[in-house]
């Protein structure tokens, strides 16, 4: 078993609708979607946003959509912008970058890991 | 694929590259079959601006880039009957129609039929009391705001019925983004309001083609870990949709970028939530069977769309005076810049407080995984950074008051001489904030008022 940096296993975007943000988590190869689905949790996702989440839904922020044929998930995450484009004061209102923030702070256990080159 | 229509994207946002067309209508011309070439470069606080524009000069209010993204394709894509479909008319698209002609006539195009789409802008037909006192679904609170525009999102019937007018360009406000796909789509294949499958395949096909290079390389290079080739004459999408519903995306030829699964599923999932209830006017778009298919370098097949009856009412996006926004940086650079740095942040904490700014003030280092920071600088407490490299100050205020902001940035430019040591690079800047909010109204009511107008060259004045 080793600890993979989710940045290791799949890429991301974010996109933002007033102040809630998506981000997409899309495994490099299709076989790594399970170990994605079982770890990439909603609970693990508000660990990584906590800081910036403002709600007090807690972890009911955070919503997981699945997309086994692509394979992808899709997470939305409420009140995670500081108030977005409208009412943010930070330099990325629409939480563009929070992308990497994910893929940053996110370790997964794998059995088997072949360093992937894109 | 044979018998499909052709739909390439010349601009995926108002702020993109003003050559990126120039390559698309040159694969447009060689492909057989109708052909459309679409611009999307309407963001939500833009309209406001717009609306204030007209409000101060009725021929003005439509996109100040129209003649800029225009100027070199127009020609070539009326000879080579491309039609153009596009939000440049933004508050005013009669006044971007005579735009329009007047360029049409510099290039000597003395026919050209030009039709716009009408009836977005709810203010010429709700007060703004109406608007306001419907409850939001996002967005800013609108609570004793000045509205200064309110835009229903149409859909994609109005554009197929402007084309129907046989128009070469149509030229619309707000309408959402895919409509400018599903459009000529529905115009072509004369899809019908209840084929919701394939209104759902060329909603598809607008969603992915509506931000431009972001679906062809734009927004995915990360070096050595996904790499794309020559990002700076990045080809721009294309979409081949076939009567069927049936998708081809490739982009310009003898172009950068990259065009394969993962850019698409990256494109795909862009701005969505719940990927089974994608909402339109048009149709409820479910993502979740959507399966894509390498079929060529920098081309796929992308198939599976579901669709199902739209919603009674359409989105509205209430527009609204969102009071000052003030930043000001500077930099601390070299031997313990950090500390310098937070020196800073310390003094024009206490300066707020002596100025007796009550206003919620913003003071960060970036560098210091400000970015990712919330207002309070959680984040950066859990790290550690280098002394002695580079920092920038940065303070950001909201204020209703221009100069409230004007008196909290005034602070940064003040520790030239009274703050730390070798300060230095500050930038300051003010401007004036639009906030949006989002409603839902019936749109029955919205429709009955929208129309196409085929607007005439001898209003041009010359």
């Amino acid at each position: 078993m080793k600890r993979i940096q989710l940045y290791h296993l799949a890429h991301s975007r974010a996109g933002d609708k007033g102040n809630r943000c998506n981000l997409s988590v899309i495994p490099y190869r299709p076989e790594w979607y399970p170990v994605l689905l079982e770890q990439v949790t909603t609970g693990a996702v508000f660990e990584v946003f906590q800081h910036k989440i403002n709600s007090h839904q807690g972890v009911e922020s955070v919503t997981r959509y699945e997309l086994p044929k692509l394979p992808a998930l899709n997470f939305v995450i409420d009140d995670v912008l500081e108030g977005g484009v409208n009412e943010g004061l930070g330099l990325d209102g629409h939480g563009k970058t929070l992308s990497f923030l994910l893929l940053q702070s996110m370790w997964i256990d794998v059995d088997v890991y072949d360093k992937h080159k894109g | 694929m044979t018998g499909g229509v052709h739909i390439g994207s010349g601009a995926g946002f108002a702020g993109d590259r003003f050559d990126a067309a120039g390559p698309v209508v040159e694969t447009l011309s060689n492909l057989q079959g109708s052909r459309y070439l679409i611009f999307e470069v309407l963001a939500e606080r833009t309209l406001a601006i717009a609306q204030r524009l007209k409000q101060e000069d009725s021929d003005k209010g439509y996109s100040p880039w129209l003649t800029v993204y225009l100027h070199e394709v127009l020609k070539r894509c009326y000879d080579a009957n491309i039609k153009i479909v596009a939000n440049f008319g933004s508050a005013n698209p009669r006044a971007a129609a005579i735009e329009v002609h007047k360029l049409a006539s510099t290039l000597g195009i003395s026919d050209l039929r030009v039709v716009v789409v009408e009836g977005d802008d709810l203010l010429e037909n709700y007060s703004p009391e109406e608007l306001l006192a419907v409850p939001c679904i996002e967005g800013t609170s609108t609570d004793g705001r000045v509205l200064l525009a309110a835009n229903a999102y149409l859909g994609a019937r109005t554009i197929s019925d402007a084309l129907g007018l046989g128009a070469d360009i149509v030229l619309v406000g707000r309408t959402t983004d895919a409509a400018l796909v599903l459009g000529p789509l529905i115009h072509e294949f004369e899809w019908s309001s209840t084929q919701y499958d394939l209104l759902a395949a060329g909603t598809l096909a607008g969603h992915l083609l509506e931000c431009g290079a972001q679906l062809s390389g734009g927004y995915f290079a990360d070096p050595d870990i996904k790499d794309v080739p020559r990002l700076h004459e990045v080809g721009f999408p294309i979409a081949t949709v076939t009567q069927m519903g049936d998708i081809e995306l490739f982009k310009a030829t003898a172009s950068g970028g990259l065009l394969n699964r993962s850019t698409v599923i990256e494109q795909l999932l862009y701005e969505v939530h719940d990927p089974a209830r994608y909402l339109t006017p048009d149709v409820i778009l479910d993502f979740t069977g959507v399966e894509i298919e390498e079929i060529a370098p920098d081309r796929v097949r992308i198939f599976g769309a579901r669709g199902q009856a739209p919603t009674e009412t359409l989105k509205v996006t209430l527009s609204v005076d969102g009071g000052w926004l003030g930043e000001a940086e500077i930099s601390y650079a070299g031997s313990n810049a950090l500390a310098r740095a937070k020196l800073a942040c310390d003094i024009l904490e206490k300066r707020q407080l002596i100025l007796d700014i009550q206003e919620r003030c913003r003071i960060e280092i970036l560098g210091t995984t400000a970015v990712h920071d919330s207002d309070s600088g959680a984040l950066q407490e859990l790290r550690q950074f280098d002394s002695n490299t580079e920092y920038r100050v940065r303070v950001a205020i909201r204020s209703d008051s221009k100069d409230v902001a004007l008196r909290m940035t005034n602070e940064v430019l003040a520790l030239y001489c009274c703050g730390p040591a070798g300060g230095g690079g500050v930038r300051q800047n003010i401007s004036q904030q639009v906030s949006t909010a989002s409603i839902l109204l019936d749109r029955e009511r919205i429709e009955a008022h929208t129309r196409v107008h085929l607007v005439h060259p001898s209003k041009v004045e010359t």
